[in-house]
């Protein structure tokens, strides 16, 4: 079973690497972009036999290592193989 | 008295603290691998710079779960002095030791130079032998050293007089330009509620000898000597660990 785990800077932190990310879009001609934030893609394999096992287990991973609650949030999917 | 120097996979200041420690200072010093569960007797920790575990995920994210932590943990809480230096104090945020985390630095570029940074706060474990408002010229070498913290955690970081450094101007003066990562408040350097766990982004281990262009960080670790030879904190115990 597969988890995929996004993290993202809280709306309330400032993201500099977005920020010239965006700079760069714009300066190659996008200049219907306003914002880019950057954030973390984590895709984790688990010997897990639910989904909802899967969901609990990568959500445990993310809560303790992944994101760091202070300045990031997360989401999780699970995909059933 | 005796200063245990953490050393952990990716540390590279490890060397400098030590020799601070022990050649300059003319105290005892060594080395502890991160894997040790026990500090056996020691007087001052040290978690030194470098880039534990590659900066790999965050900085110290993956160091702070290292089994050293929790003897460093307990120590902590029994009021054992804990210096946390760059690396250092991104792992002491991590592990919650200190509250906040580290952005990158606002302007993506790594910081390496040397810069002006005012004494707070005199009444820590690691700053006694400084006067307040006193500016010291420490180098730092940081491509996240840019703190963050919830607003909240900010106004009671400064009710509680817990910032111990900001960045200024040699004259002292805290500005936007003296400020080299964008730091809220330029904050520089931390301590806990406790005041005996202090973290700063500067290295005051690579400024204690005239010849490397500053003795000013020699304050930090005279202060702790000072402090712990005259018993403000006299704890000095065994601090064991057993696994669980």
């Amino acid at each position: 079973m597969r988890a995929r785990v996004f993290v993202t800077l809280k709306p309330s932190v400032f993201d500099p690497q977005g920020r010239t990310i965006a700079d760069a879009l714009q300066s190659l001609g996008y200049a219907s972009v306003q914002d880019v934030r950057q954030g973390k893609y984590f895709e984790l394999d688990l010997g897990a036999s639910s989904a909802d096992e899967a969901r609990k287990l990568a959500t445990e991973a993310a809560d303790k290592l992944l994101a760091n609650p202070v300045i990031e949030s997360y989401r999780v999917e699970v995909e059933s193989s | 008295m005796k200063f245990s120097i953490i050393v952990f996979p990716g540390s590279n200041c490890d060397h400098d603290a030590y020799h601070a420690v022990k050649h300059v200072l003319g105290e005892q010093a060594e080395f502890v691998w991160h894997k040790e569960t026990d500090l056996r007797s020691t007087d001052v920790v040290i978690l030194p710079g470098g880039f534990s575990h590659g900066d790999y995920l965050r900085t110290g994210a993956i160091a702070r779960f290292s089994p050293v932590m929790r003897p460093v943990a307990a120590f902590a809480e029994r009021g054992g002095p804990v210096l946390g230096v760059c690396n250092g104090f991104q792992i002491l945020l991590e592990s919650g030791l200190l509250p906040g985390a580290m952005l990158r630095n606002a302007g993506l570029k790594f910081c390496c130079e040397h810069v002006h940074i005012r004494v707070e706060q005199a009444d820590t474990l690691f700053t006694a032998a400084c006067r307040p408002g006193q500016v010291l010229r420490i180098p730092i070498a940081h491509g996240e050293g840019n703190y963050f913290a919830p607003s909240e955690v900010i106004d009671r970081l400064e009710r509680n007089r817990q910032v111990v450094f900001r960045y200024c101007t040699p004259s002292g003066e805290v500005s936007a330009e003296a400020n080299p990562n964008g730091s809220i408040h330029g904050i520089a350097g931390l301590c806990n509620e406790q005041r005996n766990v202090v973290g700063l982004m500067p290295h005051p281990e690579r400024a204690c000898e005239p010849a490397l262009g500053s003795a000013d960080g020699r304050l930090l670790f005279e202060s702790v000597i000072r402090s712990v030879k005259t018993g403000v904190f006299t704890a000095r115990e065994s601090i064991a660990w057993s696994p669980q």
